[in-house]
């Protein structure tokens, strides 16, 4: 048994994780796909199991009640001819006694004639004996030698004599075979009483009853209801045997009871009391012959039940894995088509650097221009001894070459990551660094830019690319809520041990509680038309990647505020991109 | 024969434009200097100049804003446009307002030349 659950278990297994999947399936997938399995499980089979288990019952209940009717009938039945029997019995000796007088039956040879008669037409009479008012066997005929007899004491003779009529229970009598008893009270013309005894075996018991036990499984019997058995019983011993079980008094009419006997077999006793009589007929079935249709259709359901349940469970497993493999690759897709679009967006903010940057880059070229035209003109001219002027010319080369290398280097800061590499960065120097792409624009539109930096921050290890573009980008969304002259605020300060915060902050036009609450979101804009709607997911992306948090605050028309937190170290693992 | 050409030259890189000034003066031309939009739009009421070579991006008065002002005094004003951006957005846009053309920075000095020829109506020497 164990073994078997094992295996089963190892197969189970086998099906959930596949080795080759077990490596490359993050643990979320393994975890969704379990949980779907356990969901989708509970919602088939509960139902399942609580319809079979109803049906079950529901059948069981009825088979049994559709078994048990039949054979109820039967006993019924049988317990009325036999009643009928005892009744026709005792008629016949009633007929006898009310037909000839006293005086007449008390003389031996008519008692012959008639014991004779009697044998002939009925069949299994042993004896038949006239008793008088004292007790005293008057007229015998039959096997004994009971004349003269007494049996004024004896019970049946008292019980005849008060109710008329006596039927006794079954007795071992002639020839060591079971025999009852039945006895008639008469009158004779004096007003005494007598009493016409017959006595006959319970051949006839058995030829009533066998109709019963047709089935060779069936046991059928007589017992009275001191439990003696009138009858032989297959199982439960011979007749006058004390019968085993113990019979629930009940009314007349026919009854069933379930229950183990004293063997430990379990059965279904049927029985009927008869109404005038002392005997109760008994019909005892082994329950497993009753029910064996139920036990046949219990077993197909199981098998029905077990072939669904793995149907189901297997449908439900490939589904799932089906299902699950879906949602990985839409997922895969997703991240892809993300990077893409943060892919997109980096080219957007390199394209909108590009013109500043040019036009930061083109200032000094111009000069270095005119500066070069200048001396060649000079030395064109023959103004070369023109000492001052060349020298003035050649340092502002340098200085304006200085201008653009400054520049290149920045964008080179900018452009340089690919992954995430950690390095200890001054956040200040890093706002300042940045600003710098936008300072010429700061400078046309007359914006101010205030500083309120923490001095002594400490050092962070974070990104300085990813830093960089995020603090463009925060900076590049406050430049376009401010009108020109508008002000913004950088601040930076120690939040706690681990994390330092900067924000930024502007007097630009604010936004609405709906708008903030969507800003994060892919694709959402309120720069219609020359918005992508992704810097600020991307800018929350790269935040949560650094393994830090964005907040936004703002009022309508009084402006904005970004808080950015970073921790000094990033979280443990980080993922190479 | 560029004696006679008065060219106002407006930028705020005061080395750019005093040393374009020069390089314009060995040319025989007669250049003018203003390092923002408010110095120009002055010296444009003082003086009657034949030509105004200006730069687009400058702090305070930018440059398109400053040819339309000069543009609703003197319509017939011929001015070419500097622009140090990468893109011709700006330059297109202020064709369109009536400049003459537009240069991009840094400049070819001869190109200048040529097209302040064209710009007075004057063949290139």
């Amino acid at each position: 048994m164990a073994d078997k659950m094992k295996k089963w278990w190892d197969l189970c297994r086998q099906i959930f994780e596949r080795d080759e999947e077990k490596k490359e399936m993050p643990r979320r997938y393994r975890r969704l796909r379990r949980n779907i399995i356990f969901l989708m499980l509970a919602v088939t089979l509960i139902p399942l199991v609580i319809m079979a288990a109803t049906n079950a019952m529901q059948y069981q209940k009825n088979i049994k009640a559709e078994r048990i009717k039949p054979i109820r009938a039967i006993a019924g039945k049988a317990a009325h001819s036999f009643e009928l029997f005892l009744e026709e019995r005792l008629s016949a000796i009633h007929f006898i006694s009310s037909s000839y007088s006293y005086e007449i039956l008390s003389g031996q040879a008519t008692l012959h004639r008639i014991f004779r008669i009697l044998r002939e037409e009925y069949g299994g009479y042993v004896d038949l004996g006239i008793i008088n008012n004292d007790g005293t066997k008057v007229a015998y005929t039959g096997p004994y030698d009971l004349l003269n007899k007494n049996y004024s004491n004896q019970q049946w003779f008292n019980e005849a004599r008060v109710r008329g009529v006596y039927i006794s229970d079954v007795f071992m009598g002639y020839r060591d075979l079971p025999h009852i008893a039945m006895a008639v009270q008469n009158l004779n013309d004096q007003g005494e009483s007598w009493i016409l005894r017959a006595t006959m075996d319970t051949k006839k018991f058995e030829d009533l009853i066998s109709p019963m036990g047709m089935d060779p499984i069936t046991d059928a019997f007589i017992v009275n209801s001191k439990g003696v058995l009138q009858s032989d019983s297959r199982n439960y011993g011979k007749v006058l045997d004390q019968f085993p079980m113990e019979i629930p008094s009940s009314d007349s009419g026919t009854h069933v009871r379930e229950l183990t006997d004293p063997d430990g077999r379990e059965i279904v006793m049927v029985y009927s009391r008869l109404i005038k009589y002392d005997f109760i007929l008994v019909m005892i079935l082994p329950q497993a012959n009753i029910f064996q249709p139920w036990h046949t259709l219990k077993q197909e359901m199981s098998y029905m039940f077990v072939a669904s349940v793995i149907a189901i469970f297997l449908v439900i497993l490939g589904s799932t894995h089906l299902l699950v493999k879906r949602i990985r690759e839409a997922d895969e897709k997703r991240v892809i088509a993300f990077r893409e679009l943060e892919y997109t967006q980096k080219l957007s903010s390199i394209g909108r650097l590009a013109a500043g940057v040019a036009h930061e880059i083109n200032n000094p070229l111009a000069i270095i221009n005119e500066k070069a035209g200048l001396l060649k003109d000079l030395v064109d001219q023959d103004k070369h001894h023109d000492k001052e002027k060349l020298m003035r010319g050649v340092s502002q080369i340098l200085q304006s070459v200085d201008r653009c290398r400054n520049i290149t280097h920045r964008l080179l800061g900018f452009a340089r990551r690919i992954g995430v590499q950690y390095e200890m960065l001054d956040i200040n120097e890093v706002i300042r660094d940045t600003l710098g792409f936008l300072e010429k624009e700061a400078h046309h539109r007359n914006l101010s830019i205030e500083f309120k930096f923490d001095e002594q921050i400490p050092k962070i290890s974070s990104d300085r690319g990813q830093l960089q573009q995020v603090i463009l980008n925060m900076l590049t969304n406050a430049f376009a809520a401010v009108k020109d002259g508008g002000q913004i605020v950088l601040s930076s300060w120690q939040k706690d041990d681990q994390t330092v915060a900067l924000a930024i902050r502007d007097n630009g036009h604010g936004m609405s509680e709906e708008t903030m609450r969507q800003i994060f979101e892919p694709f959402f804009t309120t720069k219609k038309g020359y918005g992508t709607g992704l810097g600020l997911s991307i800018t929350y992306g790269i935040i949560k990647k650094l393994g830090g948090e964005i907040k936004v605050d703002s009022k309508i028309d009084q402006g904005t505020t970004f808080t950015i937190f970073l921790p000094k170290t990033p979280p443990g693992e980080m993922e190479n991109e | 024969m560029n004696d006679s050409i008065k060219v106002l030259l407006v930028d705020d890189e005061e080395e750019f434009v005093t040393t374009l000034a020069e390089r314009l003066e060995m040319r025989g031309f007669d250049p003018s200097i203003a390092t923002s939009g408010d110095q120009a739009l002055s010296m444009v009421q003082d003086k009657a100049f034949d030509l105004i070579v200006l730069d687009l991006m400058m702090p305070g008065i930018g440059g398109l804003e400053v040819m339309k002002q000069i543009k609703s005094a003197n319509p017939e004003m011929p001015i070419i446009l500097l622009t140090g951006q990468g893109s011709t957005k700006e330059g297109m846009e202020g064709m369109n307002q009536g400049a003459f053309d537009f240069l991009m920075k840094p400049l070819d000095i001869e190109e200048l030349i040529s097209q302040i020829h064209e710009a007075l109506g004057k063949t290139s020497a």
